[in-house]
């Protein structure tokens, strides 16, 4: 008998899985859920999170300590794996037009982040004139963990919106997959895997957001946490929880591209350096 | 004294030590590794192993004032707050054993000093003897000493034997904790004929490992080692702490150790006078850890001191 692929053979059914420190795995809680009633997704737990936010701790780093360079060629190597799997993407995001030109914005995004990494310091960093011997610059550094809240509409692009300016800085992502269309997220895990990009510098969660959001929000070790994908209700219990570490909580508009997005997930950081030593 | 026992019988207290069950041991230590301690329990366990914890600093590059950064880390682990108590130990090298006697006198925390060609122990006894009886006189209030592996593994039990009870002569009243180096001994038979044989020469503490070699503590091995401790006590009455070292950072490690330790030795060991943990990251990861059980919230290595 053929299977849905038409090979004549049994179907290999997949079961979707959580991204952290480099590894797919399933929930430590044993849990799952069905967001469309169909597929199995793992349902994290606090403890997954935790684990996240302790492999994205370890990649940090590494990862920011590359060249600027180096991390767009990672971006930019995301892009063409992603492309390379238009039709499975497709496929997630319903099929038709729509899915295409979302689809299409997303490899474009990363491509456009990934000719950031080096001109961002240029573009962003000032010289700034000050009374004395002194040149004074002012230059981005990456913050720290960022934790991305993506939103269920547009699945796969809102959360790329978000990602990639967050890595094209230098930080490092713990990322909870949209709650009621998870797969575009985990399937962009499988993406990033085999990107280059060293364990744990992307992290994707899977599970309810009511579960997660209060854990990632108040978590001391996530230094940034972008709201895109919150409800009102969720950023003020996030802009609360996240006060404890002054958080940087992002609230941009969800569109945004721009090298301020990215940015906004880094510290500026100014230098005074004695002129004539 | 527990410690006489007449050296013509030592072949036959080596021959008799009885032999270990690998895969039996294996099994009951992670079996015992899986028990879940949570809330108040955890808060217990937590504050248990600050109090039996030797801070440890063993590195070419301490300083007299690495050390006194440490002791002060040692006498009020978290600044500004004294609901967690002091730390048992300090452990540090001879050489540094004046600067840590003098930031902890009147603290409570006692000062050890490991002792007799440390990590190897590849030296000449006079040396090691006079090593241990120098820290003592630097102000030590223990010494951990490490066994000729060499003359261990090549069958002269003699010479390990005379060994420990010359330099538990030197230590006097100072505590004398012996590190078998596990890592070093190749089987469960060995690491348990070395505790017996430690224990037999009059060691108060046996000691899993310097940390310098891996692997270092494994809960497998402790539980080796607090086997024969319990059986020591049994033949001769004489309790024998125990040590566990090298490798333990995570509290979920010390807690996995402290039951390990209940389900051994029993509530009697649960305290710093029989137990302790040598480790120097640790600290941070139970002050975290106890952090997190009060504010119900994850905790970040960037709001505690580092040394």
């Amino acid at each position: 008998m053929a299977n849905k692929n038409g090979a004549d053979r049994v179907d290999v059914r997949k079961t979707y899985k959580q991204y952290v420190g480099g590894e797919f795995v399933r929930s430590e809680s044993g849990r799952a859920y069905r967001p469309d009633g169909m597929v199995n997704v793992p349902r994290g737990s606090r403890k997954d999170l935790r684990d996240a936010v302790r492999a994205a701790r370890t990649a940090f780093a590494g990862w920011s300590g590359r060249t600027a360079m180096n991390r767009g060629q990672i971006l930019y190597r995301a892009a063409e794996m992603l492309d390379a799997r238009r039709a499975e993407f497709e496929e997630l995001l319903g099929g038709g037009r729509k899915a295409r030109a979302e689809l299409d914005e997303t490899v474009e995004v990363l491509v456009w982040y990934a000719g950031w990494t080096d001109k961002l310091a240029q573009v962003t960093g000032t010289v700034n004139p000050v009374s004395g011997p002194y040149f004074n610059f002012t230059i981005p550094e990456p913050t720290g963990i960022v934790g991305i809240v993506a939103s269920d509409d547009p699945a796969l692009a809102g959360l790329v919106r978000r990602l990639a300016p967050a890595l094209c800085g230098g930080n490092v992502v713990v990322a909870l997959a949209p709650e009621h269309r998870p797969l575009p997220a985990l399937t962009l895990a499988e993406v990033l895997a085999t990107s280059d990009f060293p364990s744990g510098v992307v992290n994707v969660l899977s599970g309810q957001r009511k579960e997660l959001l209060p854990w990632l929000a108040s978590h001391m070790d996530v230094n940034a946490i972008d709201v895109s994908g919150c409800t009102p209700d969720e950023v003020a219990l996030v802009e609360a929880a996240a006060a404890d570490n002054v958080k940087r909580v992002v609230k941009l508009p969800a569109g945004e591209r721009s090298p301020h997005l990215v940015t906004a997930f880094m510290e500026m950081k100014t230098i005074w350096h004695p002129i004539g030593v | 004294m527990a410690t006489a026992l007449s050296l013509t019988h030592l072949g036959s207290l080596m021959r008799g030590v009885r032999s270990v069950d690998e895969v039996g041991a294996n099994e009951r230590a992670a079996s015992l590794a899986k028990r879940s301690i949570k809330k108040s329990s955890k808060l217990w366990a937590l504050d248990l192993s600050i109090r039996c914890m030797d801070l440890t600093t063993l590195e070419g590059s301490d300083t007299p004032g690495k050390v006194a950064a440490l002791s002060a880390k040692a006498i009020r682990p978290k600044p500004g707050d004294s609901s967690i108590p002091s730390v048992a130990a300090i452990c540090v090298y001879p050489a540094r054993v004046a600067d840590a006697s003098e930031r902890l006198q009147g603290s409570g925390v006692k000062v050890a000093s490991v002792a007799t060609a440390f990590p190897s122990g590849q030296s000449f006894t006079s040396i090691k003897v006079a090593e241990a009886r120098d820290a003592v006189d630097a102000g030590a209030d223990e010494v951990d000493m490490v066994i000729d592996r060499g003359a261990f593994l090549s069958g002269d039990y003699q010479k390990v034997y005379d060994e420990i009870v010359a330099i538990k002569e030197a230590c006097g009243s100072a505590h004398l904790k012996v590190i078998l180096e596990t890592g070093e001994l190749g089987t469960y038979d060995g690491v348990r004929r070395a505790s017996i044989l430690a224990m037999a020469a009059g060691a108060d503490f046996i000691k899993t490992s310097t940390g310098k070699v891996q692997p270092a503590a494994t809960l497998p091995v402790s539980l080796v080692m607090m086997e024969a401790i319990r059986d020591f006590m049994r033949e001769t009455g004489r309790p024998v702490g125990f040590k566990a070292a090298g490798g333990i950072r995570t509290s979920k490690q010390a807690i996995a150790y402290l039951v390990v330790l209940y389900e051994t030795l029993g509530a009697e060991w649960m305290t710093p006078d029989r137990f302790r943990l040598g480790a120097s990251t640790l600290l941070n990861d139970v002050l975290m850890q106890i952090d997190k059980e009060r504010s119900g919230v994850y905790q970040s290595p960037d709001y505690f001191t580092i040394d």
